[in-house]
């Protein structure tokens, strides 16, 4: 049954843009221009140093990490919850997977095979995972909030890596990893780039062309709306935290393969950035919108801010302050949209 | 007359210490529309929740086809051919007209979601329900009027080949050629063979579509009566008193919630 007066637009006419269009999400493409100019400002004032190969690569090959925490974030955010333990569920990680390596390999794993690789990357993934399950169980089953659940995850994994080698790092980390995974390079671009961008990739098509990432949205838009059709909430909320969990168990052993040892320090901030890479992207903090590549671009505005501060000779304290401005501009503007729609 | 297609009996529902559903009984038969009526709060929303399995009923009996079942929740009743359309319609604001449609039974190609055969059925359903004000089925239901997203809930509903089909309230936010539009698709639904029930506190929809009446008073079924047997006024008692004449429950003044 066609009819002619109808004034619903064309197939043709929607059909040009939804993959794009559902990758990007609506405010994703200002934060994009905002990471534009940033490289093009700092490209005109300082050319030679910062399209340098090798400022290029450090820079990617520090945010790969960053990276990886924040695509399990972007999920958890969509949701309308939050994840306050992926820094220290990836220290916890990365220590009892290096620990792992040197215990099957008698002590010190510098020089262990693919085996214990492949050995430790298992330790690590599932190690992430089970932090994660278990904030997902604590927040859809007992419905302790998001931010209660995580504040304590993020002590409580903390504390267990600290307690697991007494506080202090793990070396011995495999020779091989390093030099394939951790500083190998393919066409120039860090390996570490690319296991970060394919996790990405996947999370990108995860979001936007399966039904666990529509779930995602509905959850976070109107739960009720969700289980009324029967979706289970409380099965898909364990899933995301599950999922963000384990992306930190894997960057957690990306961390390993690049810096050569398991740090227990140094990642305090890490659910920090995490957020705010993924808010600064156009994810609404309370949930139902966002994107992964919008989190792409949130993830580079910061490092590329820290780094072209330095080498325009800015001091790199004023970095922080910086990105202080960009993320409460981006909340700020989501809020008046979100303002400007319930008055309607 | 047909053997019904959904039979409750004797159906209990507590929140608590409130007892909103006392012993239920109502058939739906297949080709009719069934318009329950009641006061506010009188448990014709927590009735139709039951039905949908959102819902856990503390006692009584449902029937599908003549078999006794067991709605244990959305997914149960939408694979027996129950739709409903909620009274708080239950959009998710986020989300596209399309994606709202098919939430919970997209259409895969692959494992991916099929955009395209989703939109085109989408798009067709609404062009059946002659929705014209409704730009795109790309739109955010935020950005939808009050009428547009009921408007979105009942293609929801009517997108599926289901066998029952339970309206809370559908036409509360809607305008008059709008409402028309629902009455007909209300009369085209039971013309195809599908149970049919009504929500509304519209005595003139109701008694324009209904082919029978069923009266909650304070969470009891106070009467079901044809809608040709009795007046406006009559089912207005039965609303707010329980009682008209000799139908009704037989002392109102003693029920109590
Ligand atoms: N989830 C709930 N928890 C507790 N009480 C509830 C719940 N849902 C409904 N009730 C109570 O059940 C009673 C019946 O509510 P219901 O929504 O079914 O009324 P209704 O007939 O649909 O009214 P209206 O015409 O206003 O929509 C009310 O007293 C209400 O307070
Ligand atoms: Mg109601």
């Amino acid at each position: 049954m066609t009819n002619e007066k109808t004034t619903l637009s064309s197939p043709a006419d929607e059909q040009r843009t939804p993959l794009l269009k559902r990758l990007t999400g609506a405010n994703t493409l200002w934060i994009g221009l905002v990471l534009l100019v940033l490289v093009a400002v700092f490209g005109a004032i300082r050319p030679d140093a910062i399209f340098q190969v090798t400022t290029l690569q450090f820079l990617l090959a520090e945010t790969a990490v960053l990276l990886v925490l924040s695509v399990g974030m972007t999920f958890v955010i969509i949701t309308s919850g939050i994840d306050l333990s992926v820094g220290s569920v990836l220290v916890f990680a990365s220590v009892s997977s290096a620990m792992a390596m040197n215990a099957v390999s008698g002590g010190d794993a510098t020089n262990a095979g693919w085996g214990v690789i492949a050995f430790g990357l298992l330790v690590a993934v599932v190690s992430g995972a089970v932090w994660g399950l278990l904030n997902g169980l604590l927040i859809s089953r007992a419905k302790i909030p998001p931010l209660i659940v995580t504040l304590g995850s993020f002590g409580a994994a903390q504390g267990a890596a600290l307690l697991l080698n007494n506080g202090s790092n793990v070396s011995g980390i495999p020779d091989r990893l390093n030099r394939t995974f951790g500083s190998g390079t393919w066409f120039g671009i860090p390996n570490i780039v690319i296991v970060a961008a394919i996790v990405t990739a996947l999370g990108a098509l995860l979001l936007s062309t399966t039904r666990f990432g529509r779930y995602t949205y509905a959850v976070g838009s109107n739960e009720e709306a969700a289980r009324r059709v029967g979706i289970s909430v409380r099965g898909h909320l364990t899933k995301v935290y599950l999922l963000a969990g384990t992306l930190a168990g894997l960057a957690g052993f990306m961390g390993n393969a690049f810096f050569r040892v398991a740090v227990v320090t140094g990642h305090e901030t890490d659910n920090l950035n995490a957020i705010a890479a993924v808010v600064l992207g156009g994810t609404s903090i309370f949930g139902g919108t966002g994107s992964v590549l919008g989190t792409v671009f949130g993830v580079f505005i910061p490092a590329v801010l820290e780094k072209g501060l330095v080498i325009i000779g800015v001091k790199e304290f004023w970095q922080p302050i910086a990105v202080a401005i960009v993320l409460v501009a981006a909340v700020w503007l989501d809020q008046t949209r979100r303002r400007a729609r319930n008055q309607r | 007359m047909s053997e019904p297609i959904l039979e409750l009996r004797g159906i209990n529902k507590s929140f608590g210490p409130v007892h909103v559903l006392h012993d239920i009984d109502l058939t739906v038969n297949p080709g009719e529309v069934t318009a329950l009526v009641g006061d506010n709060g009188a448990g014709k929303s927590t009735l139709v929740k039951c039905i949908a399995g959102i819902h856990p009923t503390d006692s009584g009996e449902v029937l599908f086809e003549g078999q006794p079942t067991h709605i244990k929740g959305p997914r149960d009743a939408a694979e027996l051919g129950i739709e409903v359309v909620y009274q708080d319609l239950a959009l998710a604001d986020n989300l596209d007209i399309v994606q709202n449609m098919f939430l919970g039974r997209e259409r895969t190609k692959g494992g991916l979601l099929d955009e395209t055969d989703m939109e085109q059925a989408a798009r067709k359903t609404l062009a059946s329900l002659s929705v014209r004000t409704v730009k795109s089925v790309r739109t955010q239901v935020s950005s939808l009027s009050g009428g547009q997203r009921q408007t979105v809930a009942i293609a929801k509903a009517v997108l599926w080949n289901s066998k029952v089909v339970l309206l809370d309230e559908p036409t509360a936010a809607l305008g008059v050629a709008q409402t028309r539009q629902v009455l007909d698709l209300v009369r085209r639904l039971a013309e195809q063979g599908l149970g049919v029930v009504l929500i509304s506190h519209n005595m003139n929809d109701v008694f324009e579509v209904a082919d029978k009446i069923a009266c909650l008073y304070l969470g009891r079924m106070a009467a079901v009566v044809g809608s040709k047997d009795v007046t406006h006024g009559q089912v207005v008692e039965l609303i707010t008193a329980g009682r008209s004449g000799d139908l009704g429950i037989a002392r109102p003044e003693a029920a109590t919630i």
